[in-house]
Formats: structure tokens, sequence, C-alpha cells
């Protein structure tokens, strides 16, 4: 186990140094001159002014040079400040991650107490009204645009309730039930769409266990249905739910952003998009670096999990 | 013996008289499925005749601003005094434009990187194989908004972005099709019998690689419509005046306090094809996917 983990960990690495590459150059070979975009079109930043610029962002030393200053700056923890705003970047996402965080993993935990217990069901009593009900309400789950949601339950609550959420950050820490309250609707807002991943993700695998030789010798032992289901088939059919919902856990901290910016919340979605509105450069470097770091290490964290759940994927 | 031959012509007959040959094979009578394609069909309809089904012009400000739905306004009107249902009925265009471009830009990429790490092998496909996992190494919708950021709001833009986002997912199926395909007899009969190179990716490869193609691009087709809701809502896919659902969704959160109907009608659209997307894709899985057909 601890071998397989470490070789994980080591192929972790050209994936980490690939992102980093895309997202440097992303930016580096972005039509026109940054230099121009960062001044604007103000014709008294001067020629020289320019020329400060550039020297001071490091732009005139080679591509290659540039790339390994910045992944140094990043690896230090020290991206850089903000253009915008001149606060340094690491404090911004400091500030706005445990946000995102916080909204992926309630958004994860609601949908999976609706969704499993449903897709269960839903297979056990398969073909039978129930189980189509379930299925339909999955796939308009699918559908449903998750800013459509968070749109309408902030209508909803401020015509009916008159209330809003606030949108300043309550800190778990200083005030829980103030915290819940402001995060229970986007986080149901978001966890819509992957209830119904869950659920339909929850009914196949647990049809197709339901299906396998040793259900059929568990049953015909004498076993009552419910230890059959329960017991036997729910263990198994379980393994690849688990897969699914922590790389939607990961995906939920880029989709979180949309739900972010309805709600007014400062996560680090909604952070990634004023950059980009702003050109904030390094800031928007930093940002899906961060968030693209994060997830990758849940998918890790996800397939290590699911080969200590199925010792046959290590061998593979 | 007899009773073998008896058997095969009553089967027979219950096949061809059973029927009229214009119904539909008992495999595609799929009720989902096709309620999915009746959603899809009718809004192909409704994008083609647009200028002749919107009551008015989409851009015309000619009505009373803010107006709640009325027999001459279907949807009511948005804050420049447009007509909802016009601009509905003409964002159905952007809609379906954004999903077909998107799916073919992600297809077109995926097949050539999946094509060529499968059918090449070696160290071209470990290459192709580790870009394609860098791609997917970025949350969805992170990777989309950086790129049409980049690039510039635009609807071509996010065009470009989505399609890009969803290319790994096509590549690595494709490569995962063609390396099954390769091993089957018949790929290994079409080269004795000196096929080479393209002849054998186009008459051997591509054909039987379609179908999970053909359900895994219904399916991408409505992811990729919300992808361009979500990014259009952002500010950053279709830019105003232009009708798209998400723009609308957008604006109309400004003025929901005061005309909530703007907030419900563009999202209801949005689900509706979305949700025809994904009942079509659900029933041609069901159909042309034999493995599932069996249980």
């Amino acid at each position: 186990m601890a071998l397989y983990v470490a070789r994980r960990l080591l192929m972790l690495i050209p994936t980490l140094v690939g992102m980093s590459l895309l997202i440097f150059l992303m930016l580096r070979l972005l039509p026109g001159d940054i230099v121009d975009i960062l001044a604007g079109p103000d014709p008294q930043t001067t020629s020289a002014a320019r020329d400060q610029l550039r020297e001071a962002m490091g732009l005139n030393e080679p591509l290659p040079v540039q790339y390994l200053q910045w992944l140094g700056a990043l690896l230090t923890g020290d991206p850089g400040d903000s253009l915008r705003s001149g606060i340094p970047v690491a404090e911004l996402l400091a500030n706005s991650l445990p946000i995102t965080v916080q909204l992926a993993f309630m958004a994860t935990l609601i949908a999976t107490v609706v969704a499993i217990p449903l897709g269960i069901v839903s297979a056990v009593r398969r073909d039978t009204g129930l189980d189509f009900l379930a299925r339909i309400g999955g796939l308009i789950g699918l559908s449903l645009p998750n800013f459509w949601l968070a749109t309408l339950a902030l209508l909803v609550t401020s015509k009916v309730f008159g209330w809003v959420p606030s949108t300043r950050y309550i800190s778990p820490f200083d005030d829980l039930s103030g915290n819940l309250l402001q995060m229970i609707l986007p986080a149901t807002a978001l966890a819509v769409q992957l209830m119904a991943i869950e659920m339909r993700m929850t009914r196949t695998t647990m049809l197709e266990v339901l299906n396998q030789d040793y259900i059929r010798t568990a049953r015909a032992k004498g076993l009552r249905n419910r230890l059959v289901v329960y017991r036997h088939a729910l263990r198994n059919a379980l393994i690849p739910v688990i897969t699914v919902v922590g790389f939607q856990l990961g995906a939920l901290l880029g989709t979180s952003a949309i739900v972010e910016v309805i709600f007014g919340l400062n996560g680090v979605g909604n952070t990634l998009l004023q950059a980009i509105f702003n050109r904030d450069y390094p800031l928007v470097q930093a940002a899906t670096l961060y968030l693209a770091t994060i997830f990758v290490l849940i998918n890790l964290a996800v397939d290590v999990l699911y080969a200590y759940l199925d010792p046959r994927i290590k061998q593979a | 013996m007899t009773t073998s031959t008896v058997t095969a012509v009553t089967l027979d007959t219950a096949g061809v008289r059973g029927r009229p040959w214009w119904s539909i094979p008992p495999r595609w009578r799929n009720p989902i499925g096709i309620a999915g394609l009746v959603i899809v069909v009718l809004t192909i309809v409704v994008a083609i005749f647009a200028p002749v089904i919107a009551p008015y012009d989409p851009d015309a400000q000619d009505n009373t601003r803010l107006l709640s739905p009325s027999a001459a306004n279907l949807m009511g009107t948005d804050e420049l005094g447009r007509d909802t249902f016009s601009r509905i009925v003409f964002g159905a265009r952007v809609s379906l434009q954004v999903g077909v471009i998107s799916v073919l830009i992600a297809l077109v990429i995926g097949a050539t990187l999946g094509i060529t790490a499968g059918y090449v092998g070696g160290t071209m496909d470990s290459l192709l194989m580790r870009f394609t996992d860098v791609l997917f190494a970025f949350p969805g919708l992170v990777l989309a908004i950086v790129i049409s950021g980049l690039l510039g709001a635009s609807r071509t833009n996010a065009m470009i972005a989505i399609g890009i986002v969803y290319a790994p997912a096509f590549a690595r199926v494709i490569r995962g099709s063609v390396l099954s395909v390769m091993s089957e007899p018949y790929v290994e009969s079409g080269r004795v019998i000196g096929a080479t190179g393209p002849r054998l990716v186009q008459q051997y490869l591509l054909p039987n690689i379609l179908a999970p193609l053909i359900v895994m691009a219904t399916v991408y087709l409505s992811s990729a419509i919300l992808s361009e809701a979500a990014l259009s809502f952002l500010g950053l896919g279709t830019q105003p005046p232009e009708p798209s659902w998400g723009g609308m969704l957008n604006l109309a959160r400004t003025y929901m306090e005061i005309s909530p109907w703007m907030a419900i009608f563009p999202g209801l659209a949005i689900m509706i094809v979305v949700l025809g997307f994904n009942f079509l894709g659900d029933g041609l899985r069901d159909v042309l996917d034999p493995r599932l057909r069996e249980r």
C-alpha cells in the first residue's frame, strides 16, 4: 500500500509540472503585450515607465528563466502581490479558500445523504413506479442549471422571508449557526446536480452487483433480503460511487465559483473571476494553479482510497 | 425437427405481420429517449424558424419595460422593454449553435489525439496521454473560465474554451475504443488484405467506435449548453445585446425583485433543452450499448 501511494505521488510530479507550464504559457502566449494590457491604453504612461514595469516583472528574461522564477516564488508561498489591490496574492487566497472548501464539502454531504439511499431503493425496486420517478428525477437534477437554482433560491427567500444571506463570510468558528444559515442555500444549490449524478451511479452499480453470482448464492443460502442488500451488495456497489463522489468534490471547487458570485461570497472562484476581469495575472495564475493542485490531490486521495477498498486495483 | 420448423415459421410471421412495416422496432421503443428526441427536435425547429415564431424583433425596445406575462408578451418584457418570449426563441439558436460547435471542436481534437495515441502507440501514446492528463487535472469550469477570460469574452471564445475542456474526455474514450477494436480479428484481417494507415482507420476503426461516440456526444451536448449558459451568466460567453439564456439570467438578477419573471423563463428554457439532450442520451445508451440491453 505504501509503495502504491509513493508511486502515485511520484506520478503526480510530471502532472503538476505540466499544469504549471500550461498556466504559465497560457498567459505569456496571449495575443498582445502583457505590459500594454497592464499599463492600459493611457497615453500618459511613457515608454520609460513601460520599460520599468517590464523590468520589474522580469519580462526581459528568457521564457524558461521567467518560468523558473515564477515557479520558485509559488513554491515558497509568495506568488507576488495583486496588480489591482496590491494585497499579497497568498493573503487573498488564504482568505477565500475556506469559503470554497466549506461550500464544496457541505454540498457533497447534502448530496450524498440524499442520493445514496435513493439510488439503493431505486435499484432494489427496479422497474417500479418509484424507480421510474427516481430515474426521471435524476435526469431532471442533471439538467437543472445550478446558477438558476441559486438565483431562484435567493429570489424566494427575499420575497417570502424578506431575508437574504449575508455576503460577509461568517467563520464557523466564530458563529456556527450563523455560518450554517449563510451557507445552506448556496451549498444546496450546488448539491442538486451532484445528487443526481450520485443517485444514478448508485443505482447502476447496485443493479450490476445484484446480478452477480455471489448475491444469488447469498439468497440461495436463505439470507433475508435486507441482509443481502446491505451486507453483501451495498459494500461492493459503493466502491465506484466513492470515486465519483471524490472526483465531483474536486470539481465542485470550480463549479462553486458561480454560486459564490450569486451569493456574493468571496471564495476562490469569485476571486479568480474578478482577477480575470481585472486582468490581474499574478492572481489568475496562482488561483488557477492552487485550485488545480487541490483538485489533483483530492483525486489522488480518492484513487488511494479506492485501491484500499478494492485490492484488485493495485495490481493493475 | 418438424416442431422446430413450425416454431420458426410462427415466429417469423409474428415478426412480419405482428406489426406494420412503419412501426418502431422493439429495441427503439424507449419512452425516455423518445421524449428526449421530441424535445430536441422541437428545439431545433424553434431555432430554425425563430423569425417566424417570435412575435417581436428580439432587440426591439418598443414595449413597456419589466412587464409581467400577458397575452401580448407571453413571458413579459425585460429592463429595456424587449419581449422575453422572442428573446428566448432566438436564444435557442445561440444554445444549439454553441452546443454543437463546441462538441465538434472537442470531438475533432479528441479524435485526433485519441486515434493517433491508440493507433501509433508507444512514446507518442504516452506523450499524448500525459498531455490529456494535464488538461484533465483542472476542474472543468475553472479551465473554461480561464481560457475564455484570457482569450476575451465572446461567444466564439466560449465555444473554443468548452471544446478544449471536453477534448480530453473524448481523447480518452476514443483511444480506449481504438485499442480494443485494434485487437479484434476483423482489423487483423483488414491488415492481411493490405489495408494500411488511413484506410484502416476509416474503414475498420471509425465505424466500430461510432456507437459510444454518438452517446458521448449527445451527453456532452447537454453539458456544453449548460457550460455556455454558465459562462454567459458570468459575463464570459455571449455578450449583450445578443439573446443568450445565460446572459438573460445574469441581467435578471438585477431586476428580479421587481420582475421575477425575468429570472424564471430563461432558466426554464435551459433546463428543458438540457433535459431533452439528457433524455436522448439516456435512451441512446440503452439502445446502442449492447451490454446494457441484455440485462
